[in-house]
């Protein structure tokens, strides 16, 4: 078969992956944009996440064969629910270990990326150590049925549900950041510290809150991710690495841009996968981030966190 | 008193900026700052602020120290900061920087955006605008107005006239003795000694981060070294 007898599975697939990548990407980018910091250990906030969801969803499973209804909805939504948790806590953890210290006595910049590896590193063989080292499964929590066919490609119940909760999660975050005050705090610091402290805005609060807010999303992503590709102690990195370079794409520091970035990653990954080989997903994502990094490095909508808000 | 610093030391790193300075503002007046680039002007109000902390000396608001209350609750005690450059938000719109100003208290927003617009008409013109492509007369306007947000009894003014046209330094300096006229304290910082000395009852001169000379305006008007130093009049005697 052809590219184009599969152009429209291939762009659902990208679709669902890519807006996970977004989902992850906004928490680099959120961090970004206020503390002008790559957070590193980012990845690990949405392993732990995953596992969190996966082991809260296992918990309440019943014995045999796949749920169906109502009690489906429930498992997922209390998946997500103890995933974005266990991400928020994460990421709340991480600020204050591995970060505000740092941030207390003006360290420069090199000491946060060595306290951000030091953390995922410790993060990484912690989950390593409790949950083990193969591949930790979550069953399946509702049918997988083709619900719908678009353009004679197959839409499951799982892609459409990836794609819901992640595109909701994106408008929710997108409305908190352009339409609450909350969010104008985090876009004032985003632009000008002092300036936002003479208006009264208390910056380490919006520092613990933004890294809060990556976490819940990152956490959620991660039950999300583990529904399609199970969980495991490494299964951060390279999702990690991907979100990364989607907010790069999409100019860091910049909240549509990493949305942007994410769903156009996932797409560009799905078509080249399939011209090329599978196995040459990985490549492309990080061809993507080299060539930005080249050709655009202020990413497609530029840096800033205020501007596309 | 509404605020005095009492004998404030100040340094950056090895570099001391303000030595041992003291100044007061009342309740309701306009206070002028004068002093050459360097002098330590806009350390001052930063350490008002409480953006820098002393290395010594006391900072006093309504006889209450400031030394442990956090740089973000000022603004709710009624002090607000105009910084030096106007540092208005540059991708925020115009309603949005003024929305900033009253950050801590959003009751009376509607009313105190009215009384902006009221004082800076360009302003309520220039509403959606993206606030890093207005003008510089524009950004000062919507820095004043920014600051008038959090009804505050003192507002700190650092060079509001820098760089801008004539015209312009007249209208800000109009809004200036009309906010005043409220019952608002200003502390005014200028390089403009003549303008500010015009509206402001006091001064103070900064050199090398102490004060050099201080009194009534008019004292400061008619002394030599502040018409030679900041008004810039040739006192040499003609023959
Ligand atoms: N961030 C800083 N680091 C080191 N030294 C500084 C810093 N900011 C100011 N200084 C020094 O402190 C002194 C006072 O500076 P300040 O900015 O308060 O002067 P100013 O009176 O506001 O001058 P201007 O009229 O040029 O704005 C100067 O010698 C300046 O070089
Ligand atoms: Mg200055």
């Amino acid at each position: 078969m052809g590219f184009f007898d599969q152009f429209w599975q291939l762009t659902i697939d990208g679709l669902m992956v890519g807006s996970l990548y977004a989902v992850i990407a906004l928490g680099y980018t959120l961090v970004y944009g206020v503390l002008q910091l790559i957070n590193f250990a980012h990845s690990e906030v949405f392993m732990l996440g995953s596992f969190g969801g996966l082991f809260a969803a296992r918990a309440l499973l019943p014995d045999g064969g796949v749920p169906g209804g109502f009690q489906s909805v429930y498992l997922v939504a209390v998946g997500l629910a103890v995933g974005a948790l266990c991400g928020a806590l994460a990421a709340f953890t991480l600020e204050r270990v591995a970060y505000r210290p740092l941030r207390r006595r003006s360290a420069p910049r090199l000491a946060y990326l060595i306290s951000a590896i030091g953390a995922s590193l410790f993060a990484v063989n912690l989950a390593g150590k409790e949950f083990g080292r193969q591949n930790v499964d979550l069953p399946d929590l509702f049918h997988n049925d083709t619900v719908f066919t678009l353009f004679g490609a197959d839409v499951s119940t799982q892609s459409l549900v990836i794609f819901a909760v992640a595109i909701a999660m994106l408008v929710g975050l997108d409305r908190l950041v352009a339409g609450t005050r909350l969010g104008q705090g985090i876009r004032a610091v985003a632009q000008d510290a002092d300036t936002a402290v003479l208006m009264g805005v208390n910056v380490e609060r919006i520092i613990i809150v933004t890294f809060v807010v990556g976490g819940l999303l990152a956490g959620a992503g991660g039950f999300l991710y583990a529904m399609t590709f199970n969980a495991s102690y490494s299964m951060g990195f390279v999702p990690g690495v991907k979100a990364f370079t989607a907010a790069v794409l999409g100019g860091i520091g910049n909240v549509r841009g990493a949305m942007l970035g994410g769903l156009l990653l996932g797409l560009v990954e799905s078509y080249g996968g399939y011209l090329f080989q599978a196995s040459y997903k990985d490549v492309i994502a990080f061809l993507v981030l080299v060539a930005i990094l080249m050709i655009r490095p202020s990413g497609l909508l530029g840096e800033r966190l205020g501007r596309a808000a | 008193m509404l605020l005095s610093l009492t004998d404030v030391e100040v340094a950056y790193g090895a570099v001391t900026a303000l030595r041992g300075l003291s100044l007061e503002v009342d309740e309701g007046e306009i206070v002028t700052l004068l002093g050459a680039n360097g002098a330590g002007k806009t350390t001052t109000l930063r350490t008002i602020s409480g953006l820098l902390r002393p290395r010594a000396g006391e900072l006093r608001l309504d006889g209450r120290p400031l030394s442990t209350i956090p740089a973000h609750d000022l603004v709710a005690l009624g002090v607000s900061h105009v910084p030096e450059g106007r540092r208005v938000f540059p991708s925020m719109s115009v309603r949005e920087n003024l929305l900033m100003g009253a950050y801590r208290d959003r009751r009376h927003t509607r009313e105190d955006l009215d009384r902006v617009f009221a004082l800076f008409p360009r302003l309520s013109e220039r509403i959606g605008q993206v606030s890093g492509t207005l003008s510089g007369g524009e950004q000062q306007m919507l820095a004043i107005g920014r600051a008038l947000m959090s009804r505050p009894r003192l507002v700190l003014l650092d060079e509001p006239s820098m760089g801008l046209a004539p015209m312009v330094v007249q209208t800000i300096f109009e809004v200036i003795a009309e906010i005043n006229r409220d019952g608002v304290a200003v502390l005014l910082v200028e390089q403009n000694a003549a303008s500010a000395l015009r509206i402001a009852g006091r001064g103070y001169v900064l050199e090398t981060g102490e004060v050099v000379l201080s009194g009534t305006s008019a004292s400061l008007l008619s002394d030599d070294r502040v018409r030679q130093a900041y008004l810039g009049e040739d006192l040499t005697p003609t023959p």
